[in-house]
C-alpha cells in the first residue's frame, strides 16, 4: 500500500520571496539598516574631524604653554587641561560622597518608604534639570553673593555646579547597584553579629563596588565635558590656575570661547582641545566598559 | 545573659551591643538621611533661586512676557516669545527626525537581523556618541556640518521660498542646523531606551507571533512594538526634555537672534542659548527677565519629565 500524499497547494510551505509580505519585509529591513547607518554616521564624522583637525596641533607646546592673545599664533592649552582636572576633581569630591551616601540610604535603610520614594522622584527631576540652569543657580547662590572670601567667579563655584550635575547619576547608580546585592549576604553578616554599619561598609558596599565604580567613572567623564554650568561660574582665564577661589580655564569653555573667535589660531586650538577632551572622555568610557567586562568574567 | 543547654553547659552568650557601636550605627543612618535629603534641598534651592530672581520681571512684564517677542536691553523691554518658540520648535522638530531613526536602529540591533557582534558594535557606537561633549558637537557643527548643509538649505530657499518656514536666505547659523545637531544629541538616549524596551519584550510573544505565521515585520509592528510602546514613549519624552535644555551645541549654531522669524533658515534663539549668551553680562532687570525665561524652561522640562515617568508607570505592561 502506498500512502497518498495529501494534496497541498504546491510549494506553499516554501519561502517565496516574491510574495508581497516578504517584499515588504525586505523593504523595512533595508530602512532599518539605513537608519542604523545614519545613527552611527555622526560619531564617525565627528571623530574623524576631531582626529584630523585636532591631531595636527598635537605637540609638546600644546601641553606646556598658555593660550596666545587673540590674533597671535602658537601657544597651548596647558592651563585649560589643568583647569578641567581641578574643576572635575572638586565636583567628584563633593558629588561622590554625597551621592554614595544618599544611595546607601535609599537602598539599605528605606527601600520602599515614602521618604525614599520622594527622594527618588526628586533625584529624577534633578537629573532632568537643564545643565545651564545648574550654572544659573550656582551663579546666583555663590558667584553673585561672593560667599567665598569675597571672590566672585571661582574654580570652586564651577566644581559645585558640576557636582549638582553629577549627583543624580551617582545616587541612581549606587541605589541600583546596592539593590542588586543578594540579600543573603547582609543577612549572613547580621546573623554573625555585625552591626548595620559594618554590614554596609564591609559587605554590601564592596560587593556592589564594580557597578558603582562604572557609574561614577561615566558621571565624571560626562562632567568633564560639560560647558554650560561653567561659563558663568568658573568663567575662563588666560593665565595659569591661581587656586580654587579664582576664575579658572577649562577645556570645554576654551572650545566654546575659541570656536566663535574670528582668528584661525584660536579656532585650531579649539580643535586641539576637542581632541584632548574627546580622547580623555572616550578613554574613561572604555575604562568603564572594561571594569564592567572584567567584573562579569 | 547566658543561655544554657539542658545539660547545663554554656551554649553561647548574648552580649549587649556596646554603646559606641550603637552610636556609630545611628550616626551613620542619620548621615545617609542627611545626604539623601541634600537632593531635595538642592532641587528646592534651584527652584527658589530662579523663582525669586524672576519676581521682578514677573511683576513688570506679567504673562505677556510669554507672547511678546521684543528683547530690548536699552529700553528694558523684554519678551521671551522668540526663545520659547525656538525652544519648542527646535526640540519638537529634532524629535520628529530622531524618533524614526532611533527606533529603526533599536529594532535593527535587537531583532536578530544581523550577527550578534555587529549588533554590539553598532550599539556601542551609538552609546559612545552620547559621550561626545556637546561643545565639541557645536564646534563640529560650526566648521563642518553647516558649510556642508548650506547648498541644500539654499536649494530649499530657492525652491520652497514661498513657504513661511523657508522664507529667508540661509546665512550660516540658523534654526535648521540647530535642529540637526539636536537630532545627533538625542539619538543615543532614545536608541538606548528603545533598545532596552524591545529587549524586555518576552521571547514568548515573538515565538507566538512567528508561530502563527507572521513575518518579522508583521510581528514587530503588531506584537513587539505595541508591547514596548510605553517605555518607548517614556524615552521620547525624556529625549524631549533633554532637547529643550540642551545648551552649548545649540548656542553655537543657532545664531542667537532676538528677532522673531518663522523661517527655519533664519537665525533663531532658545531659552538656554539666551541664558548662555547673556546671563554673564546682564544686570538689573535683564537678569530678572533671563531668570523668568529660565523658570519657564524649568517648568517645561519638569512637566515633560513628570509626564514621561507617569506614562512609563501607568501604561507599562507587566510581564512575569
Amino acid at each position: 500500500m502506498t500512502l497518498a500524499t495529501p494534496a497541498l497547494p504546491s510549494r506553499s510551505l516554501h519561502f517565496n520571496p516574491q510574495l508581497k509580505r516578504n517584499r515588504t519585509d525586505k523593504i523595512f529591513t533595508s530602512i532599518a539598516a539605513l537608519f542604523s547607518l545614519i545613527a552611527v554616521m555622526p560619531l564617525l564624522l565627528v571623530l574623524v574631524y576631531v582626529l584630523i583637525q585636532g591631531g595636527k596641533l598635537i605637540s609638546v607646546s600644546l601641553f606646556t604653554q598658555l593660550p596666545p592673545a587673540p590674533g597671535l599664533e602658537g601657544g597651548g592649552i596647558a592651563n585649560a587641561i589643568i583647569g578641567t582636572f581641578v574643576v572635575t576633581l572638586v565636583a567628584s569630591l563633593i558629588a561622590i560622597p554625597v551621592g554614595v551616601g544618599g544611595g546607601i540610604f535609599l537602598a539599605e535603610y528605606s527601600s520602599s518608604g515614602w521618604f525614599a520614594q520622594f527622594i527618588r522622584v526628586g533625584n529624577d527631576i534633578l537629573a532632568g534639570v537643564p545643565s545651564i540652569i545648574c550654572g544659573v543657580f550656582v551663579y546666583s547662590a555663590i558667584v553673585a553673593t561672593r560667599v567665598f572670601f569675597g571672590q566672585s567667579y571661582s574654580a570652586m563655584a564651577g566644581g559645585m555646579a558640576l557636582a549638582v550635575l553629577m549627583l543624580p547619576t551617582v545616587i541612581k547608580t549606587t541605589d541600583e547597584a546596592l539593590k542588586l546585592v543578594p540579600q543573603e549576604l547582609s543577612w549572613g553578616a547580621i546573623g554573625v553579629g555585625a552591626s548595620k554599619f559594618v554590614t554596609i561598609t564591609r559587605i554590601t558596599l564592596p560587593s556592589a563596588f564594580t557597578p558603582i565604580a562604572t557609574g561614577v567613572v561615566l558621571a565624571i567623564a560626562r562632567a568633564a565635558g560639560e560647558t554650560a554650568p561653567l561659563i558663568f561660574t568658573a568663567l575662563f582665564s588666560p593665565f595659569w590656575p591661581e587656586g580654587l577661589f579664582n576664575p579658572i580655564a577649562s577645556m570645554s569653555v576654551l572650545i566654546f570661547n575659541f570656536a566663535i573667535m574670528p582668528y584661525e589660531a584660536q579656532n585650531s586650538l579649539a580643535w586641539a582641545a576637542s581632541f584632548v577632551l574627546v580622547m580623555l572622555i572616550l578613554g574613561a568610557n572604555l575604562l568603564a566598559r572594561f571594569i564592567r567586562r572584567f567584573a562579569s568574567s | 545573659m547566658v543561655i544554657r543547654s539542658e545539660s547545663g553547659e554554656d551554649q553561647f552568650t548574648l552580649r549587649n551591643r556596646p554603646r559606641s557601636e550603637r552610636t556609630i550605627d545611628v550616626g551613620f543612618k542619620l548621615l545617609t538621611i542627611v545626604l539623601a535629603s541634600l537632593v531635595a534641598v538642592v532641587l528646592l534651592c534651584i527652584f527658589l533661586t530662579v523663582f525669586n530672581g524672576a519676581q521682578e520681571a514677573m511683576a513688570s512684564f506679567g504673562l505677556s512676557f510669554l507672547v511678546t517677542s521684543g528683547w530690548d536691553p536699552v529700553n528694558s523691554q523684554y519678551g521671551a516669545f522668540t526663545a520659547i518658540y525656538g525652544t519648542l520648535v527646535s526640540s519638537l522638530l529634532a524629535l520628529l527626525i530622531a524618533v524614526p531613526i532611533s527606533l529603526g536602529t533599536a529594532i535593527f540591533i535587537t531583532e536578530n537581523l544581523i550577527p550578534r557582534n555587529l549588533r554590539e558594535v553598532i550599539g556601542m557606537m551609538v552609546e559612545l556618541l552620547a559621550a561626545i561633549p556637546s561643545v565639541v558637537l557645536g564646534l563640529w557643527a560650526i566648521f563642518v556640518m553647516e558649510p556642508l548643509l548650506r547648498p541644500f538649505l539654499q536649494f530649499l530657499y530657492q525652491s520652497l521660498g514661498w513657504f513661511p518656514l523657508f522664507s529667508s536666505p540661509p546665512q550660516g547659523p540658523g534654526m535648521a542646523p540647530a535642529v540637526l545637531i539636536l537630532v545627533v544629541m538625542i539619538l543615543p538616549i532614545m536608541t538606548a531606551i528603545s533598545r532596552d524596551a524591545l529587549n524586555q519584550v518576552p521571547m514568548e510573544l515573538r515565538q507566538g507571533a512567528y508561530g502563527v505565521g507572521s513575518t518579522r515585520w508583521i510581528a514587530i509592528f503588531n506584537v513587539i512594538l505595541p508591547a514596548a510602546i510605553s517605555s518607548i514613549i517614556g524615552g521620547v519624552m525624556l529625549a524631549l526634555g533633554r532637547a529643550m535644555g540642551e545648551t552649548m551645541a545649540v548656542t553655537m549654531i543657532i545664531g542667537n537672534s532676538t528677532n522673531f522669524s518663522w523661517s527655519l533658515l533664519a537665525p533663531g534663539n532658545t531659552i538656554s542659548a539666551m541664558l548662555a549668551n547673556q546671563f554673564g553680562e546682564a544686570d538689573g532687570i535683564q537678569v530678572s527677565a533671563l531668570l523668568y525665561a529660565a523658570l519657564i524652561l524649568m517648568v517645561l522640562t519638569f512637566a515633560v519629565n513628570i509626564l514621561a515617568q507617569w506614562i512609563v508607570g501607568k501604561f507599562s505592561l507587566k510581564y512575569n
